[in-house]
Order: structure tokens, then C-alpha cells, then sequence
């Protein structure tokens, strides 16, 4: 179990599937018997606004949310979110790491504010010293599985301090069953290899 | 899977990961509860998300959602006073709906006992203000308390049934968003089957429950002897934690979430203050107090929203003539937004510059912001585009709570004023007077109608209004989650008449009634400018129901979504579908032409009519 704090914040779109990345993470640290808090959001972002979780992980944690600018690993699920939860909550020299998905805001289908590109995210992730990890998944079955391809690539590379893949998978057996239950699972093993 | 069921009805202790709004519902089980009544609204929808986890048969209380919230406090009254254990919750500004029931509660007898569960909303997050329902409970003379975590909300739930059925009483847990949502390992208690004991025992004789002229008195009286007897109670004590760091000079008194957020804030503090953590913050504990601020020579008064402990506690040091500094609110920011760790740091530095190290700025964020808006398929957006096309430049229109409230984005802008649920008629009303100039529409969500509308649409009948109402009907009370309501055919637990909202307004003697599925532009563009061109007050139904219960309906049957729309070679970028449609499916590629993002169509095609060259085409399965 690792002593120190571990700062979890998660940012996506309402509707991307934050709130199962979530879960499974706070299950699965506590299938690890790591102690865990968090808080998402619900309510009114949840349509299609820009919703975020917290999981802290450590024994010496108190407050549900995580601090601006403390997380050591920001995840996101979409590349607009992933530079605002890079600009409110990475700490220098923390991860960020993010699903390549693009569903324009308002302001940018509007015309009244621009697109980003890939190109800027990794420009200001290095301007603020942040390892930048981008994932996409081309066959992906359904795009409700880009939360499941996030968190195989998290515990493929040891990203979540005390993770094994099968404290995820426990996780997923928690909160899933039936056809879902088995076509996460077998996503999730065939990202891992 | 784990079955949320098996963890709330489980009879031995145990602990699980849940967040602060299923907790509750262990600790209603726990404490005995049989009535559990509610009207839904955010932060609180998870606690009846949680009770549906139960199946009814083994479900050990009655639950209903409600019409509004002030019926939800009856039925959870009526069953007090005939002797039920019964909890009612609701959202911050429901309670505002409530209050002509709820500030009477103190003046009651309820044998039975009654939870008032509300879950306010300090930083607004689905919410139209962040009143502080702690006035409101003062003003009902009843006691408060208020839970940091899921652990708490647990046991003060407990603590406060306990109190509520000694001292017949109706006793206020108050939450926030965060400790609704809050999610840790909560350790429960055991628990049997219990034995209910169902004889009605309403009795007069355990009243007086008649509250008129010279009898009010007495329970008033009643109410305040009551507060004083919970003040002085050695249990208060129990509910107030002293942290003692040895600092003389420096203490804070505070409760709820900011006490979570203030430990997390002193990892860094260069000293900490000792800390006074109320449980119970109305009535206040006294004694703890004094000595408190007798034994510091500065106390901040560290509370969200606003300076309710503040006045108390400088009265306090006021009677006592104790020259305590009290540093309260400083300055508007401390009024205003959530006490999150990093809010509480700033409201910490500007009582004390020197006790934290320099803070940050808060972050700069250049990427463009992302307010909620209509689903892909909804309703809602086809009749907007509708409207639009039939209100004339000058027309006023009035916006109601729902998720159609979002019509008031670009590009729609429809809906330019807005108080609360059911507001629109009323407001509109109002803004008819005099004037022919200016066309008045008014919007309404189904669950509204119900909830709090009917009386705006009587007084429109019976003073002779002149505008128009439309009924933005979509089977369900969508923003909050979906909620059935006495239009969708099913209550909370089974299937039941509709009471048809056409039918509802042909029986108050609306005259002009128009309807369609919004999905017929066309032709709900045609009947808003019949509509507006009949003198007096006529309703259009715009009906459609919402595809976002729909599609999700779907998947949890297992069936494939509709393929999305593709643009045809017909397509010459003016870009209608984007820029005035804007149904969020719709963005730009890098090179700035018009595309499909895949993930979020739902194949609805509720947006090929908007395309003046028929572009948007239908894909068929496996492909165009
Ligand atoms: C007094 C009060 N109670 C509850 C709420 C929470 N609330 C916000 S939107 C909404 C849904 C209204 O449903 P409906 O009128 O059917 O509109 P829809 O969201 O379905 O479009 C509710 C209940 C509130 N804002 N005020």
C-alpha cells in the first residue's frame, strides 16, 4: 500500500462514461486494500457538459475533491477535457493521460472559439512539464468501451500505484453482469496483451 | 455484480463503498423508517436511485415520489402523527415549495417522528441559486444537523431518527452536493426484519394539531422549550468534537464539508488552529462554545453560504463580554461558491495572510467551456427550431425548469427569464399586461405542469391572460433522471392511469389547444403562429418523448443503436445544421467542413428536415 497520497482527477464529456472509469478505480484500489474516497459529478452536467470525478488515494486523505493543480495523474476522456483538466488539476511533473475522442464544445461548433488539435494539448503538456499519454483505439465495438480502453492502458503500464489487472477485473465483475459484463472483459484482456 | 439490494438488507454489519445518498438509505433501513417520501431533484435522486435497488416485496418502508415537494412533506407529516417513523428529502429550493407545511412541523406533535433530509447546493451545480436552508429550519424552530461524509450522513441519520422519535419532533439532516456524492468505505450497523407495529394511532388527544389565533401560543411555546431542551442536552456535546492542536491563540469553529476541506487545507499550514466541528448546527451548543472562544484570543468562523454561525456566535461573545476577535465573513468571495479545499484556503489566507504559504492564482483555462446541453435526438431541439421560426423578433418568451431551460443557449435563445418551477405562466402573465406589442410565449416541462404549473394556468383562465403556454411534454421529469410523474403512466412502483395533461386543460376550459410531435417541425411552427395569432391564453403541447431514456432503455435491452446520419454529396456546407440545428452530433473537421461524430448520433434523423438541400441521409445497417 503506498503511504502517500495518490490524486486521481477525471474529466470527460456528460454521457462518456466517467462515472463507471470512476467506480471501477475506487473498486478496484479497494480490492487492493488501498483506501479510497472520491466524489463525482451528477446532475445538470451530466447532459452534455463537461463532468469530472475525484479519487484520492491513501490512508491520509479527508476531502472528497482533489486540490487545482495536485493531481498526480489526470485521465480524461476526451481532448477538449483533457486540456482543461491539464490547466485546473496536474500538478508539475504528473501524467496525463487521455482518450483521443473529439466532441466539440458549444463555443467551438458555434465557430466562436477554435478547435484543438493534438498538437496544441502536447504543446502546453510540455510546456507545464506533464507526461502526455495519448490512447485511441480504431476498433473499438462501441464507443461506450473508450473508458475500458483507458484503464487497460493505465494498469498495462503500471500507471495506478498497487494495481494488478485482476483488481480491476474484480472491479467490472462488481458493477457489470451479463453480455456488457463479458464484452468489457474481453476488451480489457485483449488491451492488455 | 454486486446487488446494491443484498448490501442495504443485509442483517449482519458490514462496510462498502457507497456514496453519502445510498448510505442514507441503509441508515433509513437501520433506524426503522415506513414512510420515505420525496420529489426529485439534484443532489439528491441517487437516494431514490438506491431505493429502487430494492425489490418492493422486501423494501421495509413505503416510498413515493410525490407531485411537489410540499406534498411530499405531508404524506411523510400525515404518517408521523399517526405514528410512523417517516423521512422526507428534497433538493435546497424544493424546500422553498415545502415551506408553508415545513415551518409548521415545529409547532406538531409528530408521534412517529420525521426526517427532513435536504440536500442544499452551495456552488449552485444543478441548482437556480445556493440559499442556505439553514434560515429556514431556524425559522421552523427545528434542529439541524449537518454530516462532512457518507459516514456521517449514516450516523446523524441515525442520530437524528433517534431524536425525532424521542422528541416527536421533526429534526433537519442537511447536506450538500459533495456529501451526497461523496463516495467511501461507510461501516454499517446489523439489522433485522422489524416487526412494524401498523395501528394508526392518530389521536386529537396528542395534539393540539389545530394551530389558530390564541392556540398558537402554547406551541410555539412547545417548539421553543423543545430547541432548549436539545441545547442543553449532554447529547449535544457528543455531537461537537473538539480537536485540540495546543494553540492558544488561534481557533476555528466550523461544520460539514469545509471541516473536511480545512484538514485537507493544513498539510500545508505553517501552524493549526485548534478546531471546534459542530454536528448540530441549530440549536447551538453553548457551553463548547464559550469555553472555546474563552480559551483563544482569535476564532474564524469557517462556514459555506452564509454568516448563519457567525451573528449567533458573536452574540454569544457579546452576552459574555469576552474579548475574543471574531473574524467572520470577510468579503463578498466569502459569501459566494462551495468551500472546496481550495476555496477554503483563500477564505483561510484573507482571516490569516500568514498562516498559509503563498497560494496560487486560481488556474487560467484557455480551452473553450462546455455547458450542459440538449442530448443528440431530443425533442427539445426540434421544437425550438420550430418556435424559432414562428416568434416574431420582439416576442418574449419565459423559460421554466427542465431540460428544455437549455433552449435558452445559442443558438436557440429561447427562454429569456427564468425564477422556478412553474414560474412561467404567472411571469408571463405579468408581462402581457398592457402591451400587444410583444408576443408572450411561456415553456413548461411535463413534471412541472403538475409540480407547481396548474396554478399559473388557472390564473391565466380566470384573469383573462393573453399568451401563449407551451407544454414541453416528454413522458418524464428528464433532467433530474428520469423520473416518472402522474402523466407518464407509472408511479415509483408500478404501472397507473396517466392523468393526460390535454385532458387536464379541457376540463379548466382552456379553449385553444394545439398538439404535435415535435419532430413535425413543420407543423408545430404552424401552430405556434395560430397560436399566437388567437387572442388569449391557448397552450401548444409540443410532444416528444425523451430519446435519451429511450436509447438507454434500449441498450439495457440489448439492442443495437440506429445507425448515425451520413452527409450526401448533396451537401454544400451552409452548415444549418451546426450553426442553427446545433444538435451537438454536428462539428467541424480540421479542414472546417461540417461532419457526423459517430459516437454521439443516435440515428434519430430528427435533423434532416433542417437541411435545405436534403442532405442528412439515413445509413442503413452496415454502412451508407
Ligand atoms: C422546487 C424544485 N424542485 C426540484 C427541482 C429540480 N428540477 C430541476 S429540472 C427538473 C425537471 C423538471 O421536469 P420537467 O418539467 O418534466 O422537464 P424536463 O426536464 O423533462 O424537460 C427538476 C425536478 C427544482 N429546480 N426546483
Amino acid at each position: 500500500m503506498p503511504s502517500a497520497t495518490f490524486d486521481i482527477f477525471m474529466i470527460g464529456v456528460g454521457g462518456q462514461g466517467i462515472g463507471l472509469l470512476s467506480e471501477a478505480l475506487l473498486r478496484a484500489f479497494d480490492h487492493a486494500g488501498t483506501p479510497v474516497r472520491g466524489v463525482d459529478t451528477h446532475g445538470l452536467a451530466q447532459r452534455g457538459g463537461t463532468v469530472t470525478s475525484h479519487l484520492r488515494v491513501g490512508p491520509d486523505t479527508y476531502s472528497p475533491l482533489v486540490r487545482e493543480g495536485h493531481a498526480d495523474l489526470v485521465i480524461a476522456l476526451e481532448r477538449h477535457e483533457a486540456m482543461r483538466g491539464l490547466q485546473t488539476h496536474l500538478r508539475a511533473g504528473g501524467q496525463l493521460v487521455y482518450y483521443d475522442a473529439e466532441w466539440q464544445p458549444l463555443p467551438v461548433r458555434l465557430q466562436k472559439q477554435p478547435r484543438l488539435t493534438p498538437e496544441e494539448l502536447a504543446a502546453e503538456a510540455e510546456r507545464r512539464k506533464a507526461r502526455l499519454h495519448r490512447v485511441f483505439v480504431d476498433t473499438l465495438p462501441d464507443p461506450r468501451m473508450q473508458n475500458v480502453a483507458v484503464m487497460a492502458w493505465l494498469v498495462r503500464n503500471r500507471v495506478l500505484p498497487g494495481l494488478e489487472p485482476n483488481h480491476l477485473e474484480s472491479a467490472l465483475r462488481d458493477l457489470l453482469d451479463g453480455p456488457v459484463l463479458t464484452r468489457n472483459l474481453e476488451l480489457f484482456a485483449t488491451l492488455l496483451r | 455484480m454486486k446487488r446494491l439490494a443484498d448490501v442495504l438488507l443485509s442483517p449482519a454489519p458490514g462496510a462498502e463503498i457507497v456514496m453519502g445518498n445510498t448510505a442514507l438509505v441503509r441508515a433509513m433501513i437501520e433506524a426503522g423508517v415506513r414512510v420515505v417520501t420525496s420529489y426529485p431533484g439534484s443532489p439528491t435522486p441517487e437516494i431514490a436511485d438506491a431505493i429502487r435497488a430494492l425489490p418492493a416485496a422486501r423494501c421495509p418502508f413505503h416510498f413515493e415520489f410525490s407531485t411537489n415537494e410540499k406534498v411530499a412533506t405531508e404524506v411523510a407529516f400525515g404518517a408521523s402523527v399517526n405514528g410512523h417513523l417517516a423521512c422526507v428529502f428534497f433538493k435546497s429550493v424544493g424546500l422553498n415549495v415545502a415551506a408553508d407545511t415545513f415551518v409548521q412541523l415545529g409547532l406538531m406533535n409528530l408521534i412517529g417522528g420525521l426526517v427532513v433530509v435536504l440536500g442544499d447546493d452551495p456552488g449552485a451545480n444543478s441548482s437556480q441559486n445556493e440559499q442556505d436552508n439553514r434560515h429556514l429550519a431556524r425559522l421552523a424552530c427545528l434542529p439541524v444537523f449537518e454530516p462532512a461524509s457518507p459516514t456521517e450522513a449514516f450516523t446523524m441519520f441515525k442520530t437524528a431518527a433517534a431524536l425525532a422519535r424521542s422528541e416527536r419532533t421533526a429534526v433537519v439532516l442537511r447536506l450538500t452536493t459533495h456529501v451526497c456524492h461523496a463516495k467511501e468505505k461507510v461501516a454499517f450497523g446489523a439489522w433485522e426484519t422489524p416487526a412494524f407495529d401498523d395501528t394508526p394511532r392518530f389521536s386529537p388527544e396528542n395534539g393540539p394539531y389545530i394551530p389558530i389565533t390564541s392556540l398558537v401560543f402554547p406551541m410555539k411555546r412547545q417548539a421553543l422549550e423543545r430547541l432548549q431542551r436539545i441545547a442543553a442536552s449532554p447529547d449535544h456535546q457528543t455531537w461537537t468534537t473538539l480537536s485540540s492542536h495546543g494553540n492558544k491563540r488561534r481557533g476555528i469553529i466550523t461544520a460539514g464539508l469545509p471541516y473536511l476541506s480545512l484538514l485537507e487545507v493544513f498539510h500545508e499550514a505553517r501552524e493549526w488552529p485548534d478546531i471546534l466541528k459542530l454536528g448540530m448546527v441549530h440549536p447551538l451548543p453553548r457551553s463548547p462554545i464559550l469555553d472555546f472562544l474563552r480559551s483563544h484570543e482569535e476564532v474564524k468562523v469557517l462556514e459555506e453560504l452564509d454568516d448563519f454561525l457567525e451573528l449567533q456566535i458573536k452574540a454569544v461573545a457579546f452576552e459574555h463580554r469576552l474579548p475574543v476577535r471574531i473574524i467572520g465573513k470577510t468579503c463578498f468571495d466569502d459569501w459566494v461558491g462551495e468551500y472546496t479545499p481550495d476555496q477554503t484556503a483563500r477564505v483561510l489566507a484573507r482571516a490569516w495572510p500568514d498562516l498559509l504559504p503563498p497560494l496560487p492564482p486560481p488556474p487560467a483555462v484557455t480551452v473553450p467551456a462546455r455547458p450542459a446541453q440538449l442530448c443528440p435526438g431530443c425533442g427539445h431541439r426540434s421544437a425550438f427550431q420550430a418556435i424559432k421560426a414562428a416568434l416574431p423578433p420582439a416576442a418574449i418568451t419565459v423559460a421554466d425548469i427542465g431540460c428544455h431551460t437549455l433552449g435558452f443557449l445559442p443558438p436557440y435563445g429561447i427562454g429569456q427569464v427564468l425564477l422556478c418551477m412553474g414560474h412561467s405562466c404567472g411571469t408571463a402573465a405579468g408581462l402581457s399586461l398592457f402591451q400587444k406589442d410583444r408576443p408572450v410565449v411561456a415553456f413548461l416541462g411535463d413534471s412541472t405542469f403538475f409540480h407547481a404549473g396548474l396554478p399559473g394556468i388557472i390564473n391565466a383562465l380566470y384573469n383573462h391572460h393573453d399568451f401563449t403556454l407551451i407544454v414541453m411534454e416528454n413522458g418524464t421529469t428528464a433532467m433530474t433522471g428520469h423520473q416518472d410523474h402522474p402523466g407518464s403512466g407509472r408511479n415509483f412502483r408500478e404501472p397507473v392511469d396517466a392523468i393526460p395533461i390535454r385532458r387536464v386543460l379541457e376540463g379548466l376550459g382552456v379553449k385553444t389547444i394545439l398538439e404535435t410531435d415535435t419532430y413535425q417541425q413543420a407543423r408545430l411552427t404552424d401552430l405556434v403562429r395560430q397560436a399566437l395569432a388567437t387572442p388569449g391564453f391557448k397552450v401548444v403541447i409540443a410532444r416528444h418523448p425523451c430519446m435519451l431514456k429511450f436509447t438507454r432503455e434500449q441498450a439495457r435491452q440489448g439492442k443495437p443503436r440506429l445507425p448515425a446520419v451520413h452527409l450526401s454529396d448533396a451537401c454544400d456546407q451552409q452548415k444549418v445544421c451546426i450553426s442553427g440545428f446545433a444538435c451537438p452530433t454536428f462539428q467541424f473537421t480540421p479542414e472546417g467542413r461540417v461532419t457526423v461524430q459517430q459516437d454521439l448520433c443516435i440515428g434519430d434523423g430528427s435533423c434532416r428536415q433542417v437541411c435545405p438541400r436534403q442532405a442528412i441521409q439515413p445509413t442503413k445497417k452496415g454502412g451508407a
